[in-house]
């Protein structure tokens, strides 16, 4: 037992190993300790997804999660949705080009939902997409927008 | 959150030790969906905190043996709505499963966590009361089981004493047709608590039974035995006399901001008519 811990896990397909204290939340980590400030605090109590990361293949809010329960998986950020020569990835080109960002702030999280959505379901249905963003809240109610841009990336990885 | 010491034990015997060791002190954590807003609040604020998801006897998730279903108490609700075996048999959990929260939460949220919290409005306590649960303890005295209705207590409170751990939740495979449905009611869709919970069935030789929740301290279970509720042909009238005896216990909280007491009563009564009526269909379809 102790009060701090080396963990290792692969963030965003880099196996890291680096030490956190063990009342600090995933995102606290994320964000203050390896500078991924593209996932967000908002709620901090698991209803709004602005946290959202996909750990071992599924999203999960990082602000209900300990750092050192991450030990030894697999986590995606928003970081890690662009292609490696650092061009946006299909989801994002999509959420562009429908302007479904609009203040932006919820657009990680959403973008992580859409993702590991997307992943498990290549072509899901409206109902699959609206359930699968339920845990994602945009005050600006850009939800059509983003709705129809995970439908777009959706068709466009058909063609 | 304030600091704490972080316990990742391998084995039951070992998280029994230490829970026996530091008592209250001590927090269990599996999906943490709540521990970690309440150690953040600082409304809980443990010395230690026991994880339980490195034990190894806790995987796999879902067992089966022929007899039974095994859920181990680190099985999170994603898990349990994906299982081909609980969909074939227990549809009602699964139903109760997939409403918790979000995915993200549900991705994380366990079902032994939903029932050891206590909560009067924990989804998964109606079909588990109707589907006969047991659940598996571990203790400094040894191990035993509890039928989940002597499980669950009152709010916050469940049968467990000190150094005692949930190993899995039980659920035995029906042998007689069985129709089942699970319904509930929210202010809005998702991440939203129940104002309702309600699970109902019907069983063979005329029995329906119902199981609802967030209207009282705790889950209730009520059976009916005189074939009204069961039968399809039985007239409206029959049928609402004896749902009055059946929600004759609810006593939903004055002070709840999620409904008033007459809404709850009253809508407990369309949620009862609808789901047993889903569970009558649902018994001619598996008979």
């Amino acid at each position: 037992m102790s009060e701090s811990l080396i963990i290792e896990a692969t963030i965003n397909g880099f196996r890291r190993s680096f030490e956190v204290a063990v009342h600090h939340t995933l995102l606290d980590v994320l964000r203050d300790q390896l500078g991924l400030t593209g996932t967000k605090e908002c709620c901090v109590v698991g209803e709004c997804g602005a946290c959202s990361v996909i750990v071992d293949g599924r999203p999960m809010n990082s602000c209900l999660m300990l750092a050192v329960e991450v030990d030894g998986a697999e986590v995606t950020t928003v970081e890690g949705l662009a292609l490696g020569d650092g061009h946006l990835s299909p989801l994002q080109g999509a959420f562009l080009d429908a302007g479904a960002a609009q203040c932006g702030f919820c657009i990680p999280g959403q973008l992580i939902a859409a993702q590991a959505l997307l992943d498990r379901i290549p072509h899901p249905t409206i109902d699959e997409i609206h359930e699968a963003m339920a845990g994602n809240l945009c005050r600006c109610a850009g939800y059509e927008q983003i709705a129809k841009a995970v439908q777009a990336a959706a068709e466009a990885a058909n063609s | 959150m304030k600091t704490f010491e972080y316990a990742r034990p391998s084995t039951v015997a070992e998280a029994v030790a230490l829970l026996e060791q530091h008592g209250p002190d001590a927090e269990l954590l599996a999906g943490g969906t709540d521990l970690v807003i309440e150690m953040r609040n600082a409304w809980k604020v443990p010395k230690v905190v026991i994880d339980l998801k490195r034990i190894d006897e806790l995987r796999p998730a879902i067992r089966e043996n022929g007899q039974w279903i095994s859920i181990s108490s680190t099985t999170v609700m994603t898990d349990i709505a994906e299982d081909a075996r609980i969909q074939k048999y227990f549809p009602a959990l699964v139903e109760s499963a997939v409403v918790v929260g979000s995915v993200q939460i549900r991705a994380r949220a366990t079902l032994a966590g939903n029932i050891c919290n206590g909560s009067p409005a924990a989804d998964t306590a109606p079909p588990l009361l109707i589907y006969r649960a047991v659940v598996a303890i571990a203790g400094p005295a040894g191990r035993h089981k509890i039928p989940i209705d002597d499980f669950i207590v009152g709010p916050g409170k469940v049968a467990l004493g000190r150094g005692e751990l949930v190993t899995g939740i039980e659920l035995p495979i029906p042998r007689q047709p069985i129709g089942a449905a699970y319904t509930r009611l929210t202010r809005r869709r998702g991440t939203d608590l129940a104002s309702i919970t309600l699970c109902c069935s019907v069983e063979e030789g005329g029995v329906a039974r119902i199981a609802y929740g967030s209207v009282g301290p705790r889950a209730v279970l009520v059976e009916d035995s005189s074939g009204v509720l069961a039968d399809p042909g039985a007239p409206d009238e029959r049928k609402s006399e004896i749902l009055d005896e059946v929600f004759a216990d609810a006593s939903p909280s004055l002070r709840s901001m999620r409904a008033s007491p007459d809404y709850r009563r009253a809508m407990l009564r369309v949620l009862g008519a609808r789901a047993l009526q889903t569970a009558i269909d649902r018994f001619g379809d598996a008979s």
